[in-house]
């Protein structure tokens, strides 16, 4: 592979493509949330806010603005046709129940068996907050991470064991990353894409996993 | 029957005593029912244990009542937020005790106690920290944690519209905590933006029927 590193966009991008026709899909706060960007209009998903509705549509703007309207990360969005509303209980039961096909999240790490850390530093003067990132982790039919693959020391962020508390266990089935794609399948991690000077050997050798080479 | 409707938000809240645990709705601000929380901090219950998706955000409201020393316990999902600053330096200090819970959890133990359910299991939280000293048991080769109900002794909650019988329908994603409380709470307040006759919803559209509503308050914008 060639080229550079993906940038933000790009790995958003990517993840929109790889939604399926139809989904219906929670994009977690932060990073995922500009996922929406490159859904398009043929793909018809369906976007599920944690707090009471389906069919979110765009950021509200200008005379948009209602604040009974707002999305998990409390900004003010729009509604789409055939949008509905329902309450906190109905909401999570719609998550935990399997009935959403996908959740996009963020990561501090991943472990090769799928287990997430997202909520929690675990630092002594960390004030504990979860959110609904439990609920989507173990309720969503799919769990994307999208991440950057190491962090600012350099040290991957897909390791062996999480060293950072769980929010769920063997829950994440790919990771999205700006050096390369990875499948979590019940054989290992498998990369399945790499960009910019990424290689599965250099993967390996950051990582410290054995990965599972299906690149094109 | 009786009319619910209260003529004011004070006398509405004024029955709110000492150590009560009261549930208040919203997520941030949409469905908090900020009237109804000036009315409590005017009315100058403390000690309380509050219950609320977050642990207040600004200056007012909740975020005010932290400040002012009367929450002895938070039972929440999310209180670290940009603008949660009065609930951060009470629990820095010592001053308030946390319960995080997942917020798939906090609805549904809500929801538990207002449909007089014991306990359920739920796979959200296995195998992490806000699930260790719960029983857990493995169903059909899925791993559950066993949840508690969280009953209160009031709800604070805000609506839409309301008939005189409490019957009520919420606006967009204010609805959010509201439904739930109202079933889970000895007395449940609500206010309003508008009271309508009896009849005038419809009863197909209403979302909490007002067998689980004690109290209204018309507060207009």
């Amino acid at each position: 592979m060639s080229g550079a590193p993906l940038s933000r966009a790009e790995m958003a991008q990517r993840v929109a493509a790889d939604i399926p026709v139809g989904a219906f899909v929670n994009l977690g706060i932060g990073i995922p949330t500009s996922v929406s960007n490159y859904l398009t209009a043929e793909q018809e998903v369906t976007l599920h806010t944690e707090n009471g509705m389906l069919g979110m549509g765009p950021e509200a703007h200008g005379d948009e603005v209602d604040p009974d309207l707002i999305n998990a990360g409390k900004i003010a969005v729009t509604e789409l046709p055939g949008c509905s509303y329902f309450h906190h209980a109905d909401s999570f039961a719609m998550m935990r129940g399997g009935h959403l096909d996908i959740a996009v999240l963020g990561a501090f790490q991943v472990s090769a068996a799928g287990d997430l850390a997202n909520w929690h530093t675990g630092a002594p003067d960390a004030i504990p907050a979860v959110g609904g990132a439990m609920d989507l982790a173990v309720g969503a039919k799919q769990v994307f991470v999208m991440m950057e693959l190491t962090t600012k020391s350099g040290a991957a962020k897909i390791v062996e064991q999480l060293t950072y508390p769980a929010t769920g266990l063997a829950c994440v089935s790919r990771i999205y990353t700006e050096q390369a794609i990875f499948d979590i399948t019940p054989a290992g991690v498998v990369v399945t894409d790499v960009f910019g000077e990424a290689t599965v050997d250099s993967l390996r050798e950051l990582t410290g996993l054995p990965l599972l080479d299906q690149t094109a | 029957m009786p009319s619910k409707i209260s003529d004011s938000v004070l006398s509405a809240v004024s029955v709110i005593p000492d150590r009560a645990t009261v549930m208040i709705g919203g997520f941030g601000l949409a469905g908090q029912p900020q009237a109804l929380i000036d009315g409590l901090i005017e009315h100058g219950a403390t000690d309380l244990t509050i219950v609320n998706n977050n642990a207040g955000n600004g200056d007012v409201g909740l975020a005010l009542l932290i400040k002012l020393g009367r929450v002895k316990k938070i039972i929440c999902s999310f209180p670290r937020q940009v603008d949660s600053h009065h609930f951060d330096e009470a629990y820095r200090a010592g001053k308030i005790e946390l319960e995080v819970v997942p917020q798939g959890n906090l609805a549904e133990r809500i929801r538990a106690a207002g449909a007089g359910i014991g306990g359920f299991f739920s796979p959200t939280g296995y195998g992490t920290l806000l699930a260790e000293g719960k029983e857990t048991r493995t169903i059909e080769g899925k791993n559950y944690v066993l949840e508690s109900p969280i009953h209160a002794d009031f709800a604070l909650i805000k609506a839409h519209k309301a008939d005189p019988l409490g019957n009520l329908i919420y606006r967009k994603t204010a609805r959010n905590f509201g439904p739930v409380m109202a079933t889970a709470a000895t007395q449940t307040i609500v206010q309003v933006s508008e009271i309508v006759e009896v009849g005038d919803l419809d009863p197909e559209h209403i979302i909490t029927p007002g067998i689980f509503v004690n109290k209204i308050v018309q507060v207009t914008a």
